[in-house]
């Protein structure tokens, strides 16, 4: 049996649901959005990743309707929607305050977006039990939100922006104002929601375990740009610029001259006296360019022995080692005085751990373990 | 023994500045006039058995038997209602400006309003009869536009006096919306947008009804003191101007009918007292509800 997996960004015949053509957004003189294109699909969970200032929250407030463009079109199911009102898009909005109603119930807030509708009394009822039922609120229906606690408020800022049944959710960094392990089951809430109403969601968020948790795809921006956009596992495997593999988890960047030694191998003279490191990658580099490796600290071993087959093997000393319970994150000093991280699983106890500050050994990665970057 | 002396301050401040006041009137408007100094009598010189003795309601009959004094009161409540209403349809908009106004601005133009006060209350009132007289700026620009060919007639009117109490009290009415306006969020209007509200909808569902306690707070700000207001009818108002506050003036010194103008305050306050009352009751049972 072969699973079908969800890709529509991969089918040609695919007609994306959002559709940015070339769309650029000015404030004054200040360019938030810049010349950008970029297409959603139906059903995706589609995360906006960037720092602060990045313009992800302006591209969102497009969408909602709250923001103008400047140049180019936005188009949904096929129809621009640049000059319609937020009132009249099939878009609903949760709001990262989550702006619920402070003087309507939780059942009232819900009710907000079907009653402008106009239906009847029997439907907005049904519709919003419903979505109290979804989101696990049945009980607080009559509570006003500032009687519920900050994880229920959530979770009616979801509904009721989930009441109209959109087209397209956005959601504007959901889950910030959550503590840490609300925030992680939370996460998952969505993406149980967002499968078993089959919205699509976009959701804008800094925090890039949480893009990577729940999102189909990410976008990773920066200053009114996208870098790249792909599924978590690519973003986070073949990066495909620095700015985006140090953005998106942990990594050590090498700087370098790359020379051909093979087909698709490059040895690369990093640093004077230290042996040229191997690396693999499809892209062309030519004699003598610059080249970035960037590797995970995860794929490099660190052992109190030289390895005996492995394409890069350095030896240095451990200036810091820090503890994460799970892991432990290895900061290795290099004879040149370069820090390179090594992060392992503690598979054992603690006490059993058999390398310490200071002590002198090797690190080592296969030639496949970096990315080879231009820039 | 602090906290009884914390809590002792407000109280002690009330009963010296309000309480007994009010009982020294209350005791006059029990009493009868009387050629003397102080022109009332029984006092305290007779004796305080004899004092008590000769007090009686006979005053308050009086209100009720002369029909101008409920005339009065409610020609009184009338303007007063009124010129509310009409100050929270001029303050409201001027209260939401300023609250959506750029940060840089809303000192100034919280300045501007409050700056009407550094000028005696006295002067601006009279330079009102300088706008509205026959003469004054008002009629001679529109004259001068064309838009009338004769000058109308607002001062002595009740038009006047209704001008005059939304221009004193405006302040008073802006200030708690702005406050309330204020703490508004605005991405809850935002919200009401993206479910479907026009801006018109959304201010009637959502900012209207947040804006609520500084609406009642500043209609209650401007009622009560227009409802006894004595200057402003007295020096804008026309003779048929029936003001509570001008009838107290006149007892008071024209008549020098201390007992019977005390009885007058004493209803005026009671009048005062009801819908007083009746907010707080309100906001008690809305806060009690909230838990």
């Amino acid at each position: 049996m072969t699973q079908t997996v969800f890709a529509p960004w991969d089918d040609p015949n695919q007609k994306p649901l959002i559709r940015f053509q070339n769309v650029t957004k000015r404030f004054g003189e200040f360019v938030a959005i810049d010349n950008l294109t970029l297409d959603i699909f139906e059903k995706e969970f589609f995360a906006l990743l960037g720092p602060s200032g990045c313009g992800k929250t302006t591209m969102m407030r497009m969408l909602a309707g709250f923001e103008t463009v400047s140049d180019g079109r936005i188009e949904l199911s096929g129809k621009d929607i640049g000059h319609v009102p937020p009132n009249k898009r099939a878009v609903n909005m949760m709001f990262q305050s989550y702006a619920l109603f402070p003087h309507l119930s939780v059942w009232d807030n819900i009710a907000f977006g079907l009653r402008r509708d106009r239906k009847s009394k029997s439907e907005i009822d049904a519709r919003v039990d419903e979505m109290l039922k979804l989101t696990r609120l049945e009980k607080f229906g009559r509570r006003k939100p500032h009687q519920i606690s900050g994880g229920q408020r959530q979770r009616v800022a979801l509904a009721r922006s989930l009441a109209k049944a959109p087209k397209l959710l956005l959601l504007d960094e959901p889950l910030g104002a959550l503590d840490k392990k609300l925030r992680q089951d939370t996460q998952f809430e969505l993406m149980d929601i967002q499968e078993s109403t089959g919205t699509t969601f976009v959701i804008v968020t800094h925090d890039q375990e949480e893009a990577m948790t729940v999102a189909s795809r990410v976008a990773v921006m920066d200053e009114g740009r996208i870098i790249q956009v792909a599924t978590p596992a690519n973003i986070y495997e073949y990066p495909n610029s620095v700015y985006v593999a140090d953005f998106i988890g942990d990594v050590n960047i090498i700087d370098a001259t790359a020379t051909p030694t093979g087909e698709n191998t490059y040895a690369l003279n990093w640093i004077d006296g230290q042996p040229p490191i191997t690396a693999e990658t499809k892209t062309t580099f030519s004699a003598g360019q610059q080249a970035h490796l960037a590797i995970r600290p995860e794929k490099i071993r660190i052992s109190t022995e030289r390895p005996d087959e492995a394409a890069n093997a350095l030896q240095g000393k451990v200036l810091d080692i820090a503890y994460l319970g799970n892991l432990s994150t290895y900061h290795v000093q290099l004879p040149g005085g370069q820090v390179i991280k090594a992060q392992t699983a503690n598979t054992r106890r603690i006490a059993r751990r058999d390398i310490t500050w200071e002590d002198p050994v090797w690190i080592s990665w296969s030639a496949t373990a970096g990315v080879l970057l231009e820039h | 023994m602090r906290r009884f002396a914390l809590i002792a301050v407000p109280y002690v401040w009330l009963l010296a500045l309000f309480l007994v006041p009010f009982i020294i009137v209350f005791k006059i408007s029990l009493s009868d006039l009387a050629l003397a100094i102080p022109p009332y009598t029984p006092t305290m010189r007779d004796g305080i058995g004899d004092m008590f003795a000769a007090f009686d309601f006979e005053n308050f009959v009086f209100l009720t038997e002369d029909d101008l004094y409920w005339k009065a009161y409610l020609s009184s409540l009338r303007i007063a209602l009124i010129s509310t209403f009409m100050t929270l349809l001029v303050g409201y908009p001027i209260a939401y400006g300023m609250a959506k106004a750029p940060d840089e601005w809303r000192a100034t133009l919280m300045m501007l309003v409050i700056l009407p006060f550094w000028t005696s209350f006295l002067i601006r009132v009279y330079a009102w009869m300088g706008i509205l007289s026959n003469e004054g700026l008002l009629n001679q620009f529109l004259l001068w536009l064309g838009l009338i060919n004769e000058p109308l007639v607002i001062l002595n009117t009740n038009m006047a006096v209704y001008i005059g109490i939304i221009y004193t009290y405006l302040p008073f009415m802006i200030l708690p919306i702005y406050a309330a306006l204020d703490r508004l969020d605005e991405s809850l209007n935002e919200a009401a947008e993206d479910l479907g509200c026009s801006r018109m909808q959304a201010f009637w569902l959502v900012t209207i009804p947040l804006s609520k306690n500084g609406i009642i707070a500043g209609s209650f700000l401007v009622f009560i003191p227009a409802l006894g207001e004595f200057v402003i009818p007295s020096l804008l108002g026309g003779s048929g101007t029936l003001m509570i506050g001008k009838i107290l003036w006149e007892e008071f010194f024209n008549n020098r009918d201390w007992p019977v103008a005390s009885a007058v305050a004493v209803v005026l306050l009671l009048i005062l007292v009801i819908p007083i009352v009746l907010f707080q009751r309100n906001q008690q049972k809305q806060a009690e509800a909230e838990q």
